[in-house]
């Protein structure tokens, strides 16, 4: 037992600053910026902890709690990308005077939520994992309190994912009926003779899962959330939640019900098809950046989904790389968004960035470099991410999948150089408010140095990927 | 021989366009420095080529200069290596961009850096493209060069700019994602991508059809072929001048090559199968392209429907398989790289000064401009394919090419011989003679020393290769024995097998 806690001692760390943090900004006023700065120094902390942690895929709690090279890979990306998103938001939190210590404290248990749904080999523990995530999730998207639309945000937020949550829910007890365990390994044994049970849990889970990475059709909560939330809160919305929801997707299809792939895999690849689709078409007509990355990151989602749904080892291991590269994209992308203030306010309206370029031509080019990586045109990472997704694809023959893919593809570069087209080839308008902050340049010029530059080496994760083995 | 010369000549333009990037500048001034930076890259450059040319061995059908390098490992290598068929391509590339520069000096007036940058970066591309053997690095040049070409046409194109550029990025995505498919599927019958081991496995017969089709989806958007023209023209128009040379001389030839080296060369018995198709679309676009170039009242877009009927010929003379018909699409797509460039660029002589497209606003040209009047017959000539003109020989070889296939698409053909001579003619009628009437052309200057420079030294070339062409034949000659070999043995193969 001993043993096991030692192997903990990440979640453990986390935790315990989170109450430190929580005792310490109740007791002293105005303790926001501390508390800020403190969180940020405490992720690479936990990120080192996480590597120092030397081990061989063990189970431990019951094997309730998997530690493996998957669950490692993914809380790094869920670190990391969480760093961004602080080192860029903390200005724009301080500008719409929500500075309340809470905020980061708030996003540190959403990410120990993350870290036990990544983990989780069992399903009563990935549910709790889910909900501590959700729950603080429907805090952060309404924290701007005063704000009528953060407050209508959060409600809706927290109305369609209770739902989910509850069908949820009702899914793991059918599957706990039908199967006898909450155990995946025994899951997975007892589910291979078909029946009906096990097969309505599995489509209730899948309808939890699908709801959250705000896959289509249970994606409608996206656009408003994204919009109503703060920006801060929008950026790690878009990136952090859908990391981990990935995650949980692959251990689910790969673990409990890797022996039903025939039953699942058309569930997925309709899920996938018509996220791209809807994700690609209705982001056409969006004047509102925001709900444009939505729109956006349900079509990214579809690509995601597609490479689980082939079911392969290689088609996961793409999603993986896949949902790597969305990370950095959208760091790169929210980053643009946290500079759009003009005379005190934030800008959300796609035209305002008319004629950019001229006046932040190096802003503009990150941007551009960004978008054109989110249309997937080559070579720039974006594409590699499309590229290993669509290898897996074909790979398992599924090529009436791959063409609508790539298809839609080509309606969103549409949309993606459609804001490429605003602010380039339109006629100027005032510059920008120019503030120093290095948290926004640093993540601008790191996503658009990742992304342009990674065309040099394309299997630079291929080689920590090719360990991960989930089974 | 360890030199990566072709990883050179790729490159090297990328850190010329890094330290035009890094040169400081305010916004639509003209900055010298990066002018003589891009200047130097390009003619840099183009010496290597030129070098690259001279050591190059006519004798063997051999890929040479053959780079390799780990990519993405375990199955994609980074493969270089050039053949008598690219290394003519790499070489008009090489050659066009400093004329790009140097018309780019002259003509554009915002945002000169930016545009020099986007030139730079596009010849990487262009130049990767036909360098590379490796059929996922080929697609990677191949798409990169969207970028910089649509915010060409975008940022310092016309007034209807914004449509021209979304078309044209639209169409040649939307033609290109179909080849990404068949390249991935490659992947997973052959084992590998690399373009010379293909050549060795041979795809086998069943998939040929469908993944051919797959390739033709995207060169035919880019070459373009009839139906799927329709951005051609828009683009040309809205484009700047060195966007629209660029755009014919070397984006239209990635296809004709891409016919050659992946088409044909990969899918032998697919090609045979659907030459009819081939040769009824460049029928079609040889005559319909003609007659619509007829009618049109803006010079550039009278050129650009020209460009799509030379590109029939191409398509035409590729399909025909044999010696004469191959050898004479390639020297045609080279000579109508030298000659639509030149026409481009003298429309931009007489739009920069009249800042008017539209033939009806000019006439009597040749009173107040008599040398460029005297320059642009040269080209006129050229583009009807008169003898003693590289045109000539191009188009000359794909007639004789066609005759031996099929008597009636020869024919036909030749018919756009004709409507060319007629729209170029009438074209040059209109404009240089005739009585002059506008008032605003009548202050039109002749050409300066740099246009003069840039039309003289293509007008040279173009006469030139139409005298004594033997230096193209000696390049290619062996690459297209070769080529012409394979697809003859595998056709024979399913003969035999019937």
């Amino acid at each position: 037992m001993i043993n096991a806690v030692y192997f903990l001692i990440p979640e453990i760390f986390l935790a315990l600053s989170i109450f430190a943090f929580i005792i310490f900004g109740v007791f002293k006023k105005n303790s926001f910026d501390l508390i800020y700065r403190a969180t940020i120094v405490i992720i690479p902390i936990v990120i080192f902890l996480i590597l120092n942690n030397n081990f061989e895929n063990i189970k431990i709690f019951n094997n309730s709690f998997a530690l493996d090279e998957f669950s490692s890979f993914m809380k790094i990306l869920i670190l990391v990308s969480s760093f961004f998103v602080l080192i860029m938001s903390k200005k724009y939190i301080q500008d719409i005077n929500n500075n309340k210590f809470e905020y980061p404290v708030i996003m540190l248990i959403a990410i120990l939520g993350m870290f036990f749904m990544v983990s989780s080999n069992d399903l009563i523990l990935f549910y709790l994992g889910l909900e501590l995530q959700s729950l603080s999730l429907y805090i952060l998207a309404s924290i701007d309190r005063d704000n009528l639309r953060s407050s209508e945000a959060g409600i809706k937020y927290f109305v369609l994912s209770a739902l989910s949550s509850g069908l949820l829910l009702y899914g793991c007890s059918l599957l706990y009926g039908f199967t006898g365990s909450t155990n995946f390994q025994v899951i997975s044994n007892n589910v291979g003779d078909i029946n009906i049970g096990t097969i309505f849990a599995m489509i209730f889970i899948l309808v939890g899962l699908a709801f959250k990475v705000s896959a289509v059709p249970f994606h409608m909560w996206t656009p408003d959330v994204y919009e109503g939330s703060p920006t801060s809160v929008t950026s790690f919305f878009a990136i952090v939640p859908k990391i981990a929801g990935i995650a949980v997707f692959i251990r689910f299809m790969y673990s409990p019900f890797q022996n039903i792939l025939d039953q699942w895999q058309y569930i997925l690849v309709f899920i996938s098809i018509a996220s791209m689709i809807l994700g690609a078409v209705a982001a056409i007509n969006q004047k509102n950046i925001k709900r444009l990355i939505a729109y956006s990151s349900i079509s990214h989602m579809g690509y995601a989904i597609a490479g689980i749904s082939t079911g392969t080892e290689s088609g996961f291991k793409s999603t993986i790389i896949y949902i790597l590269i969305y990370s950095a994209m959208n760091i790169g992308f929210f980053a643009f968004v946290f500079l759009m203030k003009r005379s005190g306010k934030y800008i959300e309206d796609i035209n305002e960035l008319s004629g950019i370029s001229k006046n932040h031509p190096l802003a503009a080019l990150s941007l551009l470099i960004v978008l054109f990586s989110l249309a997937g045109i080559p070579p720039l990472a974006g594409f590699f991410a499309k590229f290993y997704i669509f290898m897996s694809v074909i790979e398992s023959g599924m090529y009436a999948l791959a063409i609508i893919g790539l298809v839609t593809t080509v309606v969103s570069a549409f949309y993606y150089i459609r804001i490429v087209k605003v602010m380039y080839f339109d006629s100027p308008k005032k510059p920008f408010e120019n503030f120093k902050n290095y948290g926004v340049y640093g993540s601008l010029i790191f996503s658009c140095i990742f992304l342009s530059s990674f065309f040099m080496y394309p299997s630079i994760f291929n080689g920590i990927i090719s360990k991960i083995n989930i089974f | 021989m360890n030199f990566p010369i072709l990883s050179s000549i790729t490159f090297l333009p990328l850190i010329g366009a890094f330290f035009v990037f890094l040169s400081k500048s305010e916004l639509n001034q003209v900055n010298k420095g990066a002018i003589y930076v891009s200047l130097f890259t390009s003619f840099a450059n183009f010496f290597l080529v030129l070098f690259l040319w001279y050591s190059f061995d006519n004798t063997s059908s051999n890929f040479q200069f053959v780079e390799e390098a780990v990519w993405i490992s375990g199955f994609i290598k980074f493969k270089f290596g050039i053949d008598g068929i690219s290394i003519l391509f790499i070489l008009l590339t090489a050659f066009i961009i400093p004329i790009c520069v140097i018309s780019c000096v002259n003509s554009i007036k915002t945002r000169l850096k930016e545009f020099l940058i986007a030139i730079l970066v596009l010849e990487t591309f262009m130049i990767g493209v036909f360098c590379s053997l490796d059929l996922v690095i080929f697609y990677l040049f191949f798409e990169a060069g969207l970028i910089p070409m649509f915010l060409i046409i975008g940022i310092w194109g016309g007034p209807r700019r914004v449509y021209s550029a979304f078309k044209f990025f639209l169409f040649t995505l939307l033609g290109s994602v179909l080849m990404l498919i068949a390249i991935i599927s490659i992947y997973w019958i052959t084992g590998t991508t690399d373009v010379t081991e293909i050549y060795k496995i041979k795809i086998p017969a069943e998939f040929q059809n469908l993944l051919w089709l797959a390739f033709f989806s995207s060169f035919a958007v880019k070459m373009p072929m009839w139906p799927v023209h329709t951005w051609l023209p828009d683009a040309h128009v809205e484009a700047p001048t060195a966007g629209s040379v660029i755009l014919a001389a070397i984006l239209l030839k990635m296809a004709g090559y891409g016919f050659l080296r992946f088409s044909v060369g990969m899918f032998p018995l697919a090609s045979e199968y659907f030459t009819p198709l081939v040769f009824t679309l460049s029928v079609i676009a040889i005559i319909y392209t003609s007659l619509v170039a007829l009618m049109q009242d803006d010079m550039k877009k009278l050129i650009a429907y020209s460009s799509v009927a030379h590109m029939g010929y191409v398509t035409l003379g590729i399909f025909t398989f044999n010696k004469q018909g191959i050898e004479g699409g390639i020297i045609q797509m080279f000579s109508h790289g030298l000659i639509s460039a030149a026409l481009f660029l003298c429309v931009g002589v007489l739009y920069d000064r009249a800042h008017s497209r539209l033939i009806n606003n000019y006439g009597g040209v040749v009173n107040i401009l008599p040398k460029y009047s005297f320059i642009l017959m040269i080209f006129v000539l050229g583009t009807l394919g008169l003898p003693g003109t590289s045109g000539f020989v191009g188009e000359f070889l794909v007639l004789v090419g066609a005759f031996k296939v099929n008597f009636l698409v020869a024919i036909l053909a030749s018919i756009g011989v004709v409507l060319a001579a007629a729209y170029i003619l009438w074209l040059y009628k209109r404009v240089i003679f005739g009585k002059l009437e506008n008032n605003q052309i009548k202050e039109m200057k002749d050409l300066n020393k740099s246009e003069m420079g840039v039309l003289v030294s293509i007008g040279i070339l173009v006469i030139f290769f139409g005298f004594y062409p033997e230096p193209l034949f000696n390049t290619v000659n062996v690459s297209v024995d070769n080529l012409i070999n394979n697809y003859n043995m595998e056709i024979n193969k399913l003969s035999v097998l019937k």
